[in-house]
């Protein structure tokens, strides 16, 4: 399905109310998440610009270790933006996990996000045998939830 | 002195939507002042009301984050290359919490803003 509808040119990328993306990455992004519990795990998924397609995976370290908190290392983050950069590629989803709530962004995600055009996804891992996975814009403070719209073979896995 | 500087999506809506503004300063305190008078109110987003390289954003002077390069006292020379990222940071943790951990990172020679 297309879904690359032009956003009006005030808007911060696509607008669409739901995320598009392939099975394959969902399903690693919830590996990553179940590989670093109980530590949160962050990363992102790039894309070409204007596409609104997540098709690249890019696990990231999380340079606070922590249980209850993520942080991209800053210059593994430099790396990986420049990478983007000159792929034309900007990030599709940001992703993190919760390893002991739902997946909601909380108020520091809220306070912290600051790429306006991307998704937001969120995993818990508080269960053992089955995950949480939800989308969201973040936008100048305000959370609106989305749908996930799972396909198969969109890229190449 | 000409300085580039690459501004992201988020701070774009004070450069006109540019990505590369130009700047000058031999310290990034003093290219953020150059910055801020041609782009009224971005110093608001790179630094705290009470001094601060703000915690939102990673500022980097060619390769290095200029947090290791003494944040704010950071010398500049032309032709040097200044890419501003935001942060990409959060977490279950309440914010005050997390703000207090990462303004305990960072050596910096500005006391970090006292959480609210």
């Amino acid at each position: 399905m297309s879904v690359a509808t032009p956003g009006s040119p005030n808007s911060h990328g696509n607008v669409n109310d739901v995320l598009t993306i392939d099975s394959a990455i969902v399903d690693a992004i919830v590996a990553h998440a179940r590989r670093d519990h109980p530590d949160e795990a962050c990363g992102v998924v790039a894309g070409p610009i204007g596409s609104d397609l997540p098709t690249r995976l890019i696990p990231m370290d999380n340079a606070a270790r922590s249980m209850t908190f993520y942080e991209f290392d800053s210059m593994e983050q430099l790396r990986v933006w420049r990478e983007m950069d000159d792929n034309d590629e900007e990030p599709v989803v940001i992703y993190h996990s919760h390893t002991a709530t739902e997946a909601y962004p909380s108020r520091t995600d809220i306070s912290f996000a600051g790429e306006p055009g991307a998704h937001y996804v969120l995993v818990s891992t508080r269960e053992s045998d089955s995950e949480e996975i939800r989308s969201f814009r973040i936008v100048d403070g305000v959370v609106t939830e989305e749908e996930i719209n799972i396909v198969d073979a969109t890229v190449d896995a | 002195m000409a300085i580039e500087v690459r501004v992201p999506t988020i701070l774009r809506s004070y450069t006109g939507g540019a990505k590369i503004v130009e700047g000058a300063g031999d310290t990034l305190t003093a290219l953020i002042d150059d910055l801020d008078a041609k782009h009224n109110g971005l110093k608001g987003r790179l630094i705290t009301p009470e001094g601060g390289l703000h915690r939102f954003v990673n500022i980097y002077v060619n390769d290095e984050d200029v947090r290791f390069l003494g944040a704010l006292d950071a010398k500049l020379s032309d032709g040097d290359s200044i890419t501003i990222l935001p942060a990409v940071a959060g977490g279950a943790l309440g914010f005050a919490a997390a703000a207090a951990l990462l303004g305990s990172r960072y050596p910096s020679n500005h006391p970090a803003a006292a959480p609210n």
